[in-house]
C-alpha cells in the first residue's frame, strides 16, 4: 500500500466517523463540530483528487462560512440556558430501512458498472486553469452564481429581520 | 488493494446515505440544514471523482464550485427561514410548522 492509498483510508474514515457523530449525537452543537469535521475529510479526498482548488475553497466556505452561518442559527433559536440544545428524532425504523435500501442500490450499482477509466492521473495544479475557464467559457454561469448570491443575500437579510 | 474511483464513489454514497437520514429523522430544523450540506458535498465529491477519472478536464471541477455557491447561497437563506419560525413560533421543531395543514 503506497502513501495515497493509507491517505485516502485516513481522510474517508475521518469524513465517515465525524459525519456519524453529526448525524447520531442528539447535542445540536457537537453535530456542527462533527460537520467541521467532515468538511476538513472532504477537503482533504478533494486534495486526493488532485482538486486542489476545491479543497481551498471547501475550507475557506464550507468551513469559515457555512458553518458559522448554521452555528449563529443553533445559537440564536434554542435556549442555550435551559439546556435546550438537543434535536430528537422520529421514524427511526422506516428511515433505516429507506436509508438502507437507498445505500445498498446505491454501491449495486457503482460496483456493478463497468467504468470507462481515462489513462493518465498526473497532479498538476489546477487553479489557474480553473481561473481562465471561469472567465471565458463558463463567464455566464459565473455571472449569474454572482447575481444569485447577491439576491440570496438580500433575501436572508429581508427575511430575517425584525419587523 | 488500489483505491480507484469506485473506493470514491462508494464514499459519496454513505456519506449522502448519512445526510438522507438526518434529513428524514431530524425534528431541529437546523440539523436537517447539516444533512442537506452533508449530501451536497457527497455530490461535489462524485463530480471531482469522475472529473479526475473519466473525464481528465477541469470541467467536473468547476460545475463543483458552483455547487458550493448554492450551497452558501441556500444555507443563507434557509438559516433566515429558521430564524424567521423560530420568530413566530419560539421553536424549530420541524413537527409544529404545521399551520398550513388543515
Amino acid at each position: 500500500m503506497d502513501f495515497t492509498n493509507i491517505a485516502f483510508y485516513i481522510f474517508a474514515a475521518l469524513t465517515v466517523g465525524s459525519a456519524g457523530v453529526m448525524v447520531f449525537h442528539r447535542n445540536v452543537v457537537y453535530s456542527a463540530v462533527g460537520l467541521l469535521f467532515a468538511f476538513f475529510g472532504v477537503a482533504g479526498i478533494y486534495v486526493l483528487l488532485a482538486a486542489d482548488f476545491i479543497a481551498i475553497v471547501q475550507i475557506l466556505i464550507y468551513v469559515g462560512g457555512i458553518l458559522i452561518l448554521l452555528l449563529f442559527g443553533v445559537m440564536l433559536s434554542q435556549k442555550l440556558t435551559k439546556v435546550d440544545v438537543r434535536t430528537e428524532s422520529m421514524q427511526l425504523v422506516p428511515a433505516v430501512v429507506v436509508v438502507g435500501g437507498v445505500l445498498a442500490v446505491l454501491l449495486l450499482t457503482i460496483s456493478s458498472t463497468p467504468w470507462k477509466l481515462a489513462g493518465s492521473l498526473e497532479y498538476e495544479p489546477t487553479t489557474k486553469a480553473i481561473g481562465r475557464l471561469m472567465m471565458t467559457e463558463y463567464l455566464i454561469p459565473f455571472e449569474i452564481a454572482s447575481v444569485l448570491l447577491l439576491a440570496a443575500l438580500i433575501g436572508a437579510a429581508y427575511i430575517a429581520r425584525k419587523n | 488493494m488500489e483505491v480507484g474511483l469506485n473506493h470514491y464513489l462508494a464514499l459519496a454514497a454513505i456519506l449522502f446515505s448519512l445526510g438522507l437520514f438526518a434529513v428524514v429523522t431530524k425534528k431541529n430544523a437546523v440539523t436537517v440544514l447539516m444533512g442537506v450540506e452533508l449530501i451536497l458535498n457527497a455530490a461535489n465529491i462524485n463530480f471531482v471523482a469522475f472529473a479526475r477519472f473519466i473525464d481528465t478536464d477541469l470541467d467536473g471541477q468547476i460545475i463543483a464550485v458552483f455547487v458550493i455557491v448554492t450551497a452558501a447561497a441556500a444555507a443563507a437563506v434557509a438559516l433566515a427561514i429558521v430564524l424567521n419560525l423560530y420568530e413566530r413560533l419560539k421553536s424549530i421543531n420541524l413537527d409544529e410548522a404545521d399551520s398550513l395543514a388543515g
